[in-house]
């Protein structure tokens, strides 16, 4: 299965839930659709340029992004930096913008049995605490700022 | 009430001794044989040198309080029965050596595996008439911690073939299922990690051989079902009630991963 019919599947289902049940609908948030091209996302999820001040706050808030928590990023006020994950430190001269847009939005499509967090994505999860389910860690806008500033990591 | 004071003689006796135990600790040898059995490694090897010695001198070990209010509480007659644990069981040192090795454990009467705090709330209820003490209660957390602190240092056994096969098959699943909004298993972290960090925390086996534990964390004791929910939690996952079976059969998975390595009830971690 392919994330472009995953994309699809996330947006028919939003649909079917507004039908149903217009009122949660109004706090339900679609994902939208992208495109992956050669383990990739080229195009920006929004349209509107990322902001990456406010992706280097989404990349240290522990409630949000975590990413500390598993990388070393070049951070230098955030103590114990995590060892699970590669090193962040010049991310942007390995791999293009598309990459990092997929590498955000949906780890697990580039290796299957990642332990790296899928930040906008929804379907395919288990027991999700309530006051989360059926939310994307960030929105797409939020994805777009944090790639914007791991394009700062060159 | 007392516990209170005896908790802060803890603390007092912590201050003077700290430093002097941390020396002894550096110039020991690692000490570390008994913690390792084959490739299980106990949470107390990834331990820092003064947690473990705040865990090796029973004078500094602030779980020794729930050990002290455990044996009080076993020779204390409650419920409508008028007996207490000792008039049936004895002395504990004696009759309960050796048993918390073999809990989570099969029970006939219920027909499924439970859990050394849920046989004790069974004797109270059937052979007290006394009401059972809630889950993370402090006198459910002290008789369990005085119960398992008579096997410290006996080697954790407990039986996953027979009728607890298939809760056992069933905490495994549990131990690998992906979970909540981060998509992570248990053994994610404490099989596929282990030794890494995770911010400020070296990944251990998630062994389960000191619990009941005094968490520096929580400033308090806690049970094996209150840090599995905080697991849970840190995956953005919903957790499970506690006394559930699905926490009861996860524990004897975890149980299981840890046969052979050595009670150290009460622990002391981070
Ligand atoms: C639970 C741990 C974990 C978290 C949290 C996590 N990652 Fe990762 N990340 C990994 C692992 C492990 C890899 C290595 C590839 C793999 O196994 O998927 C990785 C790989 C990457 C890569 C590719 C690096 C390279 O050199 O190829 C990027 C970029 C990345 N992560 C960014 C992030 C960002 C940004 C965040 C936070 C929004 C984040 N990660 C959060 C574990 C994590
Ligand atoms: C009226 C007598 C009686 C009293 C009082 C009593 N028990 Fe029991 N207890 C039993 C019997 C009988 C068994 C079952 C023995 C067996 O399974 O071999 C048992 C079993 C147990 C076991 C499990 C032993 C094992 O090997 O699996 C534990 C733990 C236990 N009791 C704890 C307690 C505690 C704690 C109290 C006090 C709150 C208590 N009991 C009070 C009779 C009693
Ligand atoms: C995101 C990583 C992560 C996941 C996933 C995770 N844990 Fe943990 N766990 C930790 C951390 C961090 C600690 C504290 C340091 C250590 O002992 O690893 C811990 C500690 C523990 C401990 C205490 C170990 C000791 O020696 O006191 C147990 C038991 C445990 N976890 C069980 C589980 C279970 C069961 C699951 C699955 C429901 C789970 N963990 C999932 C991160 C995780």
């Amino acid at each position: 299965m392919s994330s472009p019919h995953r994309g699809q599947r996330v947006a028919v289902v939003a649909l079917a839930f507004a039908l149903a049940a217009p009122i949660a609908a109004a706090h339900a948030d679609p994902l939208v659709h992208y495109d992956v091209v050669d383990k990739a996302i080229p195009q920006s999820l929004t349209g509107v340029p990322g902001d990456p001040a406010n992706g280097r706050k989404l990349v240290i808030d522990r409630a949000r992004g975590n990413c500390l928590a598993c990388h070393e990023m070049p951070i230098p006020e955030q103590d114990f930096q995590g060892t699970i994950g590669p090193d962040l430190k010049g991310v942007a001269d390995r791999l293009t913008e598309g990459q990092l847009r997929l590498r955000v939005v949906d780890a697990k499509a580039i290796t299957p049995d990642s332990v790296m967090p899928a930040f906008y994505r929804t379907d395919g999860l288990y027991r999700v605490a309530d006051k989360l389910a059926g939310k994307p860690i960030f929105s797409a806008q939020e994805v777009e700022d944090v790639v914007a500033y791991l394009e700062t990591l060159k | 009430m007392k516990y209170v004071i005896a908790g802060a003689m803890v603390a007092a006796g912590l201050l003077a001794h700290g430093a002097v135990r941390a020396a002894d600790a550096q110039t020991g040898g690692d000490g570390l044989g008994k913690y390792i059995v084959g490739d299980k490694r106990s949470g107390y090897v990834f331990a820092e040198p003064d947690t473990r010695a705040m865990q090796d001198d029973d004078f500094q070990n602030p779980g020794m309080v729930w050990v002290e209010a455990g044996k009080q509480l076993w020779s204390t007659p409650d419920g409508a029965a008028g007996k207490s644990c000792q008039t049936c069981h004895g002395d504990a040192a004696t009759s309960m050596k050796g048993v918390a090795t073999h809990y989570p454990k099969f029970n006939p009467r219920v027909g499924k595996v439970i859990d050394l705090e849920q046989r004790i709330d069974m004797c109270r209820a059937k052979a007290l008439q006394a009401k059972p003490y809630p889950w993370e209660s402090h006198e459910l957390l002290a008789m369990t911690t005085f119960i398992k602190n008579q096997s410290r240092g006996m080697p954790m056994n407990v039986a996953v073939d027979g009728p607890a096969a298939p809760f056992f098959e069933k905490g495994k699943e549990s131990f690998y299922r992906r979970r909540g909004q981060l998509d992570l298993s248990c053994a994610s972290c404490h099989e596929t990690l282990e030794g890494r960090h995770l911010r400020a925390d070296v990944l251990s086996q998630g062994q389960t051989n000191g619990f009941p534990t005094y968490r520096l964390g929580w400033q308090t004791l806690g049970s094996l079902q209150k840090r599995i929910k905080g697991c849970d939690k840190q995956m953005r996952a919903d957790p499970h009630a506690f006394g559930s079976d699905e926490y009861v059969n996860l524990e004897l998975y975890l149980a299981w991963r840890g046969n052979g390595l050595p009670v150290e009830t009460p622990a002391v971690r981070k």
